[in-house]
C-alpha cells in the first residue's frame, strides 16, 4: 500500500511505502555493504600469493572478538539480502507472488531470525573454544 | 450554444486509444534497442541471485560452521581446499557471479542517485575499473595458487599443509 503525503515545504510529495519501502531500503543497504566487503575479501584472500605469513597474519584479524561480532553482522546482511532476494524473485515470477508479497516478507524476517540464532550460537561456540585470550 | 451534438457524448471516433498502435520513435523515452541490455541485466540479477544463495551459504557453512570454525582458517586450510578442483571451480563461479551481480546492482544505485551526467560517468568508471581489477586478481589467485611452497634449500615451508609431505621430494 502506497501513501503519499505533501512534504512540509509544500512542494512535491513524500513517498511513504510502508513494508515494501523498508524491505527495499534494507535490500539496497545490505547489497552495498556486501559489495564493499567482497572487494576487501578478494584482496585479503589474494595474500595467499604473497606469502603464507602475510595471509595468516591478516586473516588472524578475523579471529579477534570484535571481528567475530562483525562476521555476525556480515552474515546477517547476507542472509537478509539472500532471503529477501528470493522473495523478490517470487514476486516477479510466481503467479500469486504480488498477492502474498507482505506475508512473504514476514516469512523472510522469521527465517532470517531463526537462521541468525543458529549461526550466532555456532559461531560464538567455535570462537570461544579456540580463543586464546587477548 | 444549445446544439446537441450526439457525436460528442459518444466515445471519440477516429482517435485511437493511447499506445494502441505503433508509437512514433520520437515519442519514446528510450531507444528501443537499448532496452534489451536492461532486460538481460534484470534476468541476470535474478538467475545469479538464486545461484549465489547456494554458493555463498555452502561457503559460509564449510568455512565457519563445521570443524573449528573461524580458527581453522589459515594458509593450510586454503591450500587444502584449492587442491580440490571442485572448490576451485566453486570459488571461481562465486567470484564472477557475486562481482557481476554486485557491480550491476551498484550501477543501478549510481543511476538513481547521481544526477549530473559527469558525476555518473566518473562513478561508473571507477566502479567498472575496480570490478575488473578484482575479478582478474581473484581469478589469477585461484589458478596460480601454490600449496606446497619450498625454501631455497628445497625444504617445505612450515606453513605447508600435511599432504605436501607426499607430494614433493
Ligand atoms: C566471515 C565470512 C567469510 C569467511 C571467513 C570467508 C573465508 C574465505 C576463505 C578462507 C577463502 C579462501 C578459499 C576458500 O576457503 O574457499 C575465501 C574465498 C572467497 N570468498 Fe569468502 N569468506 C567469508 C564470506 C564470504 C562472502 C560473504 C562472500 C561472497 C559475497 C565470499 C566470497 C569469496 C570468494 C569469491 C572467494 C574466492 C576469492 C579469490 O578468488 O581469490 N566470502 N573466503
Ligand atoms: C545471496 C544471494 C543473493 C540474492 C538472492 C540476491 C538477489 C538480488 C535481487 C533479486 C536483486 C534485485 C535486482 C533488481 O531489482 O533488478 C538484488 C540487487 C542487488 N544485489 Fe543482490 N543478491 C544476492 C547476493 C548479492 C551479493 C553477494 C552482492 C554483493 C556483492 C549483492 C549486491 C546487490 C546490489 C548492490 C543490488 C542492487 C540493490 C538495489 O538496486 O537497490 N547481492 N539482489
Amino acid at each position: 500500500m502506497t501513501q503519499t503525503k505533501t512534504s512540509p515545504g509544500g512542494r512535491g510529495t513524500l513517498y511513504k511505502g510502508r513494508e515494501g519501502m523498508w524491505s527495499w531500503v534494507g535490500h539496497r543497504i545490505t547489497g552495498v555493504g556486501i559489495f564493499f566487503f567482497l572487494l576487501v575479501h578478494v584482496l585479503d584472500t589474494s595474500l595467499v600469493r604473497v606469502s603464507p605469513e602475510a595471509y595468516n597474519a591478516v586473516i588472524g584479524a578475523y579471529k579477534h572478538p570484535i571481528m567475530v561480532l562483525g562476521e555476525i553482522g556480515l552474515v546477517g546482511a547476507i542472509v537478509f539480502h539472500a532471503f529477501n532476494g528470493l522473495r523478490i524473485i517470487l514476486v516477479d515470477f510466481w503467479k500469486q507472488g504480488t498477492r502474498y508479497h507482505r506475508q512473504m516478507l514476514w516469512a523472510v524476517l522469521v527465517l532470517w531470525f531463526v537462521t541468525m540464532v543458529g549461526f550466532s550460537v555456532r559461531h560464538l561456540m567455535t570462537f570461544f573454544e579456540g580463543w586464546e585470550g587477548f | 450554444m444549445t446544439t446537441t451534438n450526439s457525436d460528442a457524448v459518444l466515445p471519440a471516433q477516429g482517435i485511437e486509444a493511447p499506445r494502441s498502435g505503433r508509437i512514433d520513435p520520437k515519442y519514446l523515452r528510450s531507444n528501443p534497442s537499448a532496452g534489451s541490455f536492461e532486460m538481460v541485466a534484470w534476468v541476470f540479477m535474478r538467475v545469479s541471485g538464486a545461484a549465489l544463495v547456494v554458493l555463498i551459504f555452502v561457503h559460509l557453512w564449510v568455512n565457519l560452521m563445521v570443524g573449528d570454525g573461524i580458527h581453522q582458517i589459515d594458509f593450510a586450510f586454503v591450500a587444502g581446499k584449492w587442491s580440490n578442483p571442485v572448490w576451485q571451480f566453486w570459488d571461481l563461479t562465486m567470484l564472477w557471479l557475486a562481482m557481476l551481480h554486485g557491480t550491476n546492482g551498484m550501477r543501478t544505485i549510481i543511476n538513481d542517485y547521481a544526477e549530473k551526467d559527469s558525476t555518473r560517468l566518473w562513478l561508473k568508471s571507477i566502479l567498472y575499473l575496480a570490478a575488473t581489477v578484482i575479478i582478474i586478481l581473484g581469478t589469477m589467485v585461484i589458478f596460480t595458487f601454490e600449496a606446497c611452497l619450498v625454501n631455497e634449500a628445497g625444504e617445505l615451508l612450515e606453513y605447508a599443509p600435511a599432504f605436501c609431505e607426499n607430494v614433493t621430494q
